[in-house]
């Protein structure tokens, strides 16, 4: 498990890389968890660029930061996603609670 | 049946092994010329059935899980994973949407996900014997 984070004007981005599985999904949902506690951001970024598989442990790791950010009233949204993740997003109908955008400016 | 290959994988229920496994599928899967989506979704649902015998077939200590993947007429990609673990008890309620006996880490979707990736699916359980699930997905041929 791999990823970066920063914050700007109360925007909390974290870029997610490679395969996120069951494997990792613990390691994820913990360290996101840390970063929105410690920034209580007003919107949190799910950056999927470099992520090129999710199964449905990555479904987890989505509504465990949907449910960090619910608690300091805060949005969530999802970005970057390539085919195969978007898929497995639309097939759980994940993309009907996280707004999902192409690119975030 | 006839077939016209095939192969078998011995693997522990490392967590490890789930990137493993899809991706000797995928490999396998090859041969049929599937799409990048056809592949995607094959590598997800063996992802899923794989994690599940990790998870649920075996929640205390590590034990065997087959995954065996045939070719089928018409292809057609046929695929096992039998484990010997502790059995599902309601095979109906395990299948339910966001029904899971995992913690927050899981989301419950995995059966979802392989019903809605593969053409057919049957899972077969008994108590302390272990689960089977067979899933199999028709690659379509391309012009």
């Amino acid at each position: 498990m791999h990823f970066t984070s920063f914050l700007e004007e109360g925007r909390l981005t974290v870029a997610l890389t490679g395969e996120i599985d069951h494997h990792c999904a613990k390691e994820y949902i913990r360290s996101i968890a840390a970063k929105i506690e410690a920034y209580t951001p007003d919107v949190c970024i799910l950056d999927f660029q470099e992520v090129s598989f999710v199964d449905s442990s990555g479904i987890a790791v989505v509504i465990n930061a949907l449910r960090n950010m619910a608690q300091i009233e805060g949005k969530l949204l999802l970005t970057g996603l390539s085919p195969q993740p978007l898929r497995v997003f639309r097939a759980s109908g994940i993309d009907k609670i996280v707004e999902i955008r192409e690119a975030v400016s | 049946m006839k077939f016209d290959n095939y192969m078998i994988l011995d693997f522990p229920s490392k967590s490890a092994n789930e990137a493993f496994a899809r991706s000797a599928v995928a490999c396998f899967a090859a041969q049929l010329d599937p799409t990048l989506e056809e592949l995607g979704d094959i590598r997800t649902a063996v992802s899923e059935a794989v994690t599940n015998c990790i998870v649920h077939a075996y929640p205390e200590k590590l034990g065997n899980i087959t995954l065996r993947c045939r070719i089928l007429k018409d292809n057609v990609l046929d695929i096992v994973v039998k484990d010997k673990g502790i059995g599902i008890p309601d095979i109906d309620q395990a299948r339910r949407p966001s029904y899971t006996t995992g913690g927050a880490d899981r989301s419950g979707m995995g059966f979802t996900i392989m019903e809605s990736f593969m053409s057919d699916l049957e899972v077969t359980s008994a108590a302390g014997k272990g689960t089977t699930v067979h899933m199999r997905r028709r690659i379509q041929r391309r012009q």
